[in-house]
């Protein structure tokens, strides 16, 4: 039992806060919130350049690292400035995926992904699947030597920017079946896939995918036909572990934003922070915060496990993650006043990005519903 | 980062099992999963039983007479204990006067009282809080005055667990009410069969006297019963409050608390079908279930930093509210999960010795003297109000 950091990934976090210190500046943080594409290139290159990217990634694949544990580190130094990088889409769910599923001729995207050269995104859900992963109603039907795709892609993030899109699509069986759901690496300037792209609250940039009769050759599909969903749900265990990694590192900033904010600001003549009404609100928040950190570390622990085990982690930590990213986005703006409210204060675009971990993935109730069936009934 | 144990924690573990398999009494078994209450001879019957492996006082160095484990393999112990539903260790000898002796009591007082405490010929138990000192414990107002070779004490020491069993208390009395309410502390060690001392029992709402009053009027103590310097004190009850702190999270209890919850949840029908099913009733269990599988997580961080040599500071203020509003959760829903035979009031039938059945399923009989009981969870070992404080000041440095 030992809950060290090994030096390799203590160095990576070092390297990794380092940089992204002196990277995210407030004047980019402002211009991010102008641009198309959601975020800066020149970050992107630098986090590749560092080995970020490659870090998300086993040997076997072409990086270095890829356990639960390099996730977990990545992600909470993304998390504590508030990144927008599209790591998440690119790396764990679009690289992942190719890794678990693509043949010799598809891994070459995952080399470019670690060098920082190519952009991807999961287009999965859809309008009416909520956050079911096996409700899949867009339709691959056999066309010869190939498929034709129909249908709609909901809230696909980074799709804007994406080069290539792993698009799901049903082959066989009924729209919840887990049975008959298979994958296909998209070639954004596919003739009839258009995108209707739009800014998101948290920053950064997604479309919905719209597929009308879009004709792709055998090559396209990853992994076997209708056997993407062991993929995609595991997948998913790794992206869930990342997001909740991040929501932990944006707790850590609001908390420390906060508690300065209560030692600075002056009412009645002192600190707010000297209010036994706020200090003990505040321990609580310090309290859920390191139960946010267990939660991380648990499903760090677990993300490689047999997928009963993992997934009861999964439902459990995104659970917590989602309870408690509530509580503390909610009670730092109230301990802020004012300020708190407004679009300029650093506190904003936290506050704004931990409270939507809670629309990724599954919600608390979706997971605490889920974690029912897998570990209490 | 490595959840797992490592293969000699492991062995130990596997030890500690078989050996609760084999020497743990079925009977004292019993007692512990129906929420029994112990009587003392059950107590000194699975002291002695650890005592011969050496295991009693896992916390205590070898030079004493204790196993010397460091911090894992007690969490490991303690946990194996309660998993195997084992009479938890009465703790004010082994667990807390115990290490006070050993860093600042005199050789003599060492000698004397330690082995004593092994072998059960002395039972102790803890003044600290008085009618008008409960969290704030540095205002105690039971007085000692020096007359010659003696301190004579008067006043009055409150919720004394166990006392009733005890011979021995340890009290923080006043010697002095200069500077600091602080400063003016000193450690007693009493006789409980001394002239002048009486106890009286508090039965809590539970039905059960498991606290006392103890009165002292001119009782004398020998001076060289003083632990350490007059007046330094305070040291040392704080020193003493670090390791009552240890297993503060108590997740060996909530584990096995929990899964009796669902235990009871499965055999209990609600609307024709098990309660556990009621969609409303086990999300209540799964989000103290989740609640609880970070704090197990948060508990071993702080086990394993102890491990390493550093000693828990606030944290153990973050086990001691999580610890306890899950535990006191997990009371709360088995009190739910009985249904109406919450209410019989089952006193006489959770004694030793009663032929009276229960009136309805035998998990139900405790149910609700277990929630009442363990109100004081939030309450007592400095209260969940106080411990936040502790932490505003400590960690977010309010």
């Amino acid at each position: 039992m030992n809950f060290e950091l090994t030096e390799e990934r203590q160095m990576l976090q070092d390297g990794l806060r380092r940089y992204l210190r002196d990277s995210y500046t407030p004047s980019i943080r402002a211009e991010l919130k102008k641009c198309d594409r959601g975020y800066s290139l020149d970050v992107w290159s630098g986090l590749a350049e560092m080995g970020v990217i490659g870090a998300l990634f086993a040997e076997d694949d072409g990086g270095f690292a890829g356990s639960g544990f390099d996730i977990a580190v990545v992600f909470e130094e993304l998390g504590r400035v508030g990144a927008v990088d599209p790591l998440i889409d690119t790396a764990i769910l679009g690289g992942g995926l190719v890794a678990a599923l693509g043949n010799d001729a598809q891994k070459p995207v995952i080399d470019a992904v670690i060098d920082g050269s190519v952009q991807l995104a999961f287009a999965h859900g859809e309008p009416a699947s909520r956050y079911d992963l096996s409700r899949v109603e867009t339709s691959a039907t056999r066309d010869g030597d190939g498929y034709v795709l129909n249908g709609r892609k909901a809230v696909v993030i980074n799709a804007p920017a994406a080069d290539q899109i792993l698009v799901s699509a049903r082959t066989s069986g009924d729209a919840a079946d887990r049975d008959g759901i298979s994958l296909f690496l998209v070639s954004a300037s596919t003739p009839g896939l258009t995108l209707r792209s739009y800014p998101l609250v948290s920053g950064g940039q997604a479309a919905e995918v719209l597929l009308e009769d879009v004709r792709l050759g055998s090559d396209a599909l990853l992994g076997d036909e209708g056997g993407a969903f062991e993929a995609i749900t595991h997948a998913q265990a790794r992206a869930t572990l990342a997001i909740s990694a991040e929501a932990l590192g944006l707790m850590e900033s609001i908390r420390e934003l906060t508690t300065d904010y209560l030692k600075t600001r002056k009412q009645f003549g002192k600190p707010i922070g000297k209010f036994q009404a706020l200090q003990h609100r505040m321990a609580d928040v310090l309290i859920e915060i390191e139960q946010a950190r267990s939660a991380v570390i648990n499903l760090a622990g677990h993300i490689d496990h047999p997928e009963e085990i993992r997934e009861k982690h999964v439902s459990a930590t995104k659970n917590l993650i989602g309870n408690v990213a509530k509580l503390v986005t909610e009670e730092s703006i109230q301990m802020h006043g004012g300020i708190g409210m407004t679009d300029e204060y650093e506190l904003g675009h936290l506050a704004k990005r931990l409270i939507m971990v809670d629309h990724r993935f599954g919600d608390a109730i979706y997971h605490l519903d889920r974690f029912i069936s897998l570990a209490v009934a | 980062m490595d959840l797992n144990y490592t293969d000699e924690q492991k062995a130990f573990r596997d030890e500690v099992r078989s050996y609760l398999a084999e020497e743990l009494p079925a009977r004292l078994v019993n007692k512990v999963r129906l929420g029994k209450t112990l009587t003392k001879q059950d107590h000194e019957e699975w002291h002695a039983i650890l005592n011969k492996r050496g295991w009693l006082a896992g916390n205590w160095p070898k030079a004493f007479g204790g196993a010397g484990w460091d911090a894992v393999q007690r969490h490991i112990f303690e946990d194996e204990m309660t998993r195997a539903s084992a009479p938890r260790i009465v703790p004010f000898g082994l667990g807390m006067l115990g290490p006070v002796l050993q860093k600042f009591g005199s050789k003599a007082q060492q000698d004397y009282y330690l082995p004593r405490i092994l072998s059960g010929e002395d039972w102790w138990c803890q003044g600290y809080s008085e009618p008008g000192a409960g969290s704030d414990l540095a205002s105690v107002r039971t007085t000692a005055e020096r007359d010659g070779d003696h301190y004579v004490v008067n006043g009055q020491k409150t919720w004394t667990t166990l006392g009733q069993h005890a011979n021995k208390i340890f009290c923080l009395v006043r010697t002095s009410k200069e500077g600091k309410p602080q400063e003016g502390i000193s450690f007693l060690l009493i006789d409980m069969n001394s002239p002048g001392v009486k106890v009286r029992p508090i039965v809590l709402i539970d039905g059960e006297p498991e606290v006392n009053e103890v009165f002292f009027d001119d009782v004398r103590v020998p001076v060289e019963n003083r632990v350490g310097e007059e007046n330094k004190g305070w040291t040392y009850a704080k020193y003493l409050l670090t390791h009552e702190r240890t297993n503060i999270a108590g997740v060996g209890f909530a584990n096995a608390g929990l899964e009796n919850l669902k235990r009871i949840a499965r055999l209990e029908q609600a609307n024709g079908r098990p309660l556990i099913e009621n969609p409303h009733f086990a999300a209540r269990i799964a989000r103290i279930e989740i609640d609880l599988m970070a704090m197990s997580t948060t508990n071993l961080r702080v086990v394993s930093k102890a491990a390493a040599g550093q000693a828990p500071g606030a944290e153990s203020s973050i086990l001691k509210i999580k610890g306890t509003v899950i535990r006191q959760e997990i009371n709360a829903l088995t009190r739910s999960a009985v249904g109406p035979y919450a209410m019989p009031f089952a006193s006489e039938a959770l004694e030793d010795g009663s032929n009276l059945g229960p009136v309805g399923p035998d998990y139900a009989e405790g149910a609700t003297a277990q929630y009442l009981n363990n109100r004081k969870l939030s309450i007592f070992g400095g209260s969940n109000e106080i411990q936040r404080t502790i932490l505003s000041k400590a960690i977010l440095e309010l």
